[in-house]
């Protein structure tokens, strides 16, 4: 992003996953070392912590919103990034996340972050700031 | 005030891209994603989210729940990782500046503040929260890290945050 080309209320929306693969949640158990067996053991995700079934590492929601901001803003721009985990991410869900310039200030930029599911409903709401380029 | 060293090397970056649905190839000189610093679990030498040889392990094999405590519980750690009990209810991470492969951090992290709130379905909320700096080779600040945990005591039906 770069100075004078972005304004209040210029926004994106990205579609960051399409279908969650249970696949998936297991790269992501591998890479983070998080392997809660609520997010890739069917069998302890319903017989015993009684949910549905096994649903994403909040962090990987965070992760996939985190790249379509990266995307946008840089990857070595980014000042902050902070998520509310607001519902469980299940598989076979399509995540959009929609990212909207809030401020401009000299060097850098305040964004909104919200990433929802296919019924609209919300799963990761935030905020993120990014230095903007001369 | 546990510290544990962390290098950021260029597989396990790849690894975690893909995982996030990069078509990422192999840069021995890039930059680790926004999140990467949650795999620093990786080299704890053991953490409550990962079997550790010769002990139960609370996930399904024989039986459903491998331990009688189903979902552990991380008494006193990050809350980052979740537990049946626990979910992760926020996350913030301020860059100093970006992490690269090569940098090797160290960790260190500490209790936060903690607060309770009422939930919308009735009953307290109990909020707990851990802060973890990670520094580079220099002593320099790279990532400050900010978790926040609630514990529900039973699985939310939503909305009230994520393991």
């Amino acid at each position: 992003m770069r100075r004078g080309e972005v304004a209040v209320g210029d926004a994106r929306e990205v579609t960051v996953v399409d279908d969650l693969t249970r696949t998936q949640i297991v790269m992501y158990a591998g890479a983070s070392g998080d392997y809660n067996p609520l997010h890739t053991d069917e069998v302890f995700a319903t017989q015993v912590a009684g949910f549905p079934g096994v649903f994403a590492h909040g962090m990987l929601t965070m992760g996939m919103t985190g790249r379509a901001l990266t995307d946008w803003v840089g990857e070595d721009a980014l000042l902050s990034f902070g998520v509310q985990f607001r519902g469980q991410v299940w598989p076979g869900d399509t995540l959009v996340t929609t990212l909207t310039v809030t401020a401009v200030h000299e060097d850098s930029v305040d964004l909104a972050v919200r990433t929802t599911n296919q019924d609209g409903r919300d799963v990761v709401v935030g905020t993120a700031s990014a230095r903007l380029d001369a | 005030m546990a510290e544990q060293s962390f290098p950021v090397e260029a597989g396990h970056v790849l690894m975690f891209r893909r995982a996030l649905g990069e078509a990422a190839t192999y840069d021995p000189d890039g930059l680790a994603p926004p999140t990467f610093v949650a795999a620093g679990a990786q080299f704890q030498p053991t953490h409550p989210l990962r079997p550790t040889p010769g002990e139960p392990w609370f996930g399904s094999g024989r039986t459903p729940s491998g331990t009688a405590s189903a979902g552990g519980g991380i008494p006193g750690g990050d809350p980052a990782g979740g537990t049946a009990s626990t979910l992760h209810a926020e996350q913030h991470f301020t860059y100093h500046r970006p992490v690269r492969v090569g940098d090797v951090l160290t960790a260190t992290s500490r209790p936060g503040e903690e607060w309770t709130k009422e939930g919308k379905r009735g009953g307290t909320l109990h909020f707990t929260s851990y802060v973890t700096e990670y520094r580079d080779a220099d002593g320099e600040l790279v990532v400050t890290a900010r978790s926040v945990a609630v514990e529900t005591g039973r699985p939310p039906s939503s909305g009230s945050g994520e393991a």
